[in-house]
C-alpha cells in the first residue's frame, strides 16, 4: 500500500425535500484495519459536515449502521475497506425503506410493524412476586435464543424483494422476533400474535426467497423462522379438520 | 408527510442479486413441472381413447423435437427438486434431544431418500 493512499466512497445524499438521490464522491486516506463507517467519520470530520447517517456501538450490536455497501445489505461498522481497496465503494441507505436524509432511513413503519406483534412475555396467570421467578431449562431457552439475538438492524429488509413489492409486509425480523416469544417456553401469546403473523401480510407473504437469512449479521435465520411458523400454522389448521381436534 | 424518496422495486430485481435469480429459476421450472401434469392428463386421455390413440401418442413421443421437450423437463424438474430438498431442512429442522441434525443429514432424510425410494419403486413397476 502505497503512502498517502485513498479510496473513493460514492456516497448517496438526499434531503428531504428532494425527490431523488444523488452520488457524490469522496476520496478519503486508506487505512487497512478502517471499516466504512470509519471512511465516513472521516469525511464527515473533514470534509463534508453536512452527510448524515447512523452509528452508535461500531462493534457490530447496536444495529444502527446497516447500509448498502455496493448493493449489499451490511453493517457498516463490519465491512473493511481493505476487503474492497483499490476498488471504489459506493455507500446507498437500506433498500426499501423511505429516505429521511443521505443514509439515514425512516424507521417508524418498522417500529409500527414490530409493535403489532407484541414483542414481549405474554403470560396467561401473572405470578406474584413472591412466587419467585419463571424457570427455564437449558433446552426451553435453546428453543428460541437464535432468535432473541435480532438487533434489529434491518439489514434483512434490505435484501427482501417482498418488501420492497408489499408495503404491509411485516418482514423477515419481525417474524423472527414474534417466533422468539411463540417459542419462548414462559410465554402464552402465541393466539394473540397470530392475528398479524397467520396473515396474508404476515408468514404468508414470504415466498421464500432466503436472502435475509444469508445477510443476517447475528445468524438469526429469519427464513427459516417464518417457513417453520408457515408449517406450525398449516399443522394446526389440519389438526382442526380432525373430528378429535380442538376448535 | 410528502412522499419521501425510496429505492424503487423495478421489474428486473430478481436480475440485481444472484440469489434472487436462483429463486426465480426455482419459481420458474414450477411452470415446466405443471405442464408436464397436463401432458401427463393427455397421455392418459390417449390410453382411455384405445390403443391406436395411445400408439400416435408414443409414436408422437419419439419425434426430436418431444425428446428434446422431455429432456428439458426434466432439467427443470430436477432443479425444482433439488432446491427444495435442500430448503426443505429449514422449514422443518429435524432435532435429535437438543441437537439440530445437519441440514445436509435432514435433506437426505426427508428428501433424497424417499426420492430414490420412490423412483426404485416406480422403476421396478415398469420394467417388471
Ligand atoms: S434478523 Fe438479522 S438481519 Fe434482520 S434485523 Fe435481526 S439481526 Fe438484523
Ligand atoms: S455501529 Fe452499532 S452495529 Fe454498527
Amino acid at each position: 500500500m502505497a503512502r498517502g493512499a485513498t479510496i473513493k466512497l460514492d456516497v448517496f445524499r438526499c434531503r428531504p425535500e428532494d425527490e431523488r438521490g444523488t452520488f457524490r464522491s469522496y476520496d478519503v486516506p486508506y487505512r487497512e484495519h478502517w471499516v466504512v463507517l470509519d471512511a465516513l467519520n472521516w469525511i464527515k470530520d473533514y470534509m463534508d459536515g453536512t452527510l448524515s447517517y447512523r452509528w452508535s456501538c461500531r462493534m457490530g450490536v447496536c444495529g444502527s449502521c446497516g447500509m448498502m455497501i455496493n448493493g449489499q445489505p451490511a453493517l457498516s461498522c463490519a465491512v473493511f475497506l481493505k476487503s474492497y481497496y483499490p476498488n471504489s465503494i459506493r455507500v446507498e441507505p437500506l433498500s426499501y425503506f423511505p429516505v429521511d436524509r443521505d443514509l439515514m432511513i425512516d424507521l417508524e413503519g418498522f417500529l409500527a410493524k414490530l409493535k403489532s406483534i407484541k414483542p414481549w412475555i405474554i403470560h396467561e396467570d401473572e405470578k406474584p412476586l413472591e412466587a419467585g421467578e419463571y424457570l427455564q431449562t437449558p433446552g426451553e431457552l435453546a428453543a428460541f435464543k437464535q432468535y432473541s439475538m435480532c438487533i434489529n438492524c434491518m439489514l434483512c429488509y434490505a435484501a427482501c424483494p417482498v418488501v420492497g413489492a408489499e408495503e404491509d409486509f411485516l418482514g423477515p425480523a419481525v417474524i423472527a422476533l414474534a417466533q422468539r416469544y411463540n417459542l419462548d417456553s414462559r410465554d402464552q401469546g402465541a393466539e394473540e400474535r397470530s392475528v398479524a403473523i397467520d396473515a396474508d401480510e404476515g408468514i404468508w407473504g414470504c415466498t421464500f426467497v432466503g436472502e435475509c437469512t444469508e445477510v443476517c449479521p447475528k445468524q438469526v435465520d429469519p427464513a427459516g423462522a417464518i417457513q417453520r411458523a408457515k408449517v406450525a400454522s398449516a399443522k394446526n389448521w389440519y389438526s382442526k379438520l380432525l373430528p378429535w381436534g380442538e376448535r | 408527510m410528502k412522499n419521501r424518496y425510496m429505492t424503487p422495486l423495478g421489474w428486473y430485481w430478481f436480475l440485481q442479486r444472484p440469489a434472487f435469480r436462483a429463486f426465480m429459476a426455482r419459481e420458474a421450472t414450477s411452470v415446466a413441472v405443471a405442464g408436464y401434469l397436463v401432458f401427463v392428463l393427455i397421455l392418459l386421455n390417449a390410453i382411455g381413447d384405445g390403443p391406436v390413440a395411445y400408439d400416435r401418442v408414443v409414436v408422437n413421443l419419439k419425434q426430436p423435437l418431444a425428446v428434446f421437450g422431455h429432456v428439458l423437463v426434466f432439467g427443470a424438474a430436477l432443479y425444482h427438486s433439488i432446491t427444495w430438498f435442500n430448503l426443505t431442512p429449514k422449514a422443518m429442522p429435524i432435532y435429535i434431544g437438543e441437537d439440530r441434525v445437519a441440514d445436509f443429514w435432514a435433506a437426505i432424510l426427508m428428501g433424497y431418500l424417499p426420492w430414490l425410494v420412490v423412483s426404485a419403486v416406480v422403476l421396478w413397476a415398469v420394467t417388471r
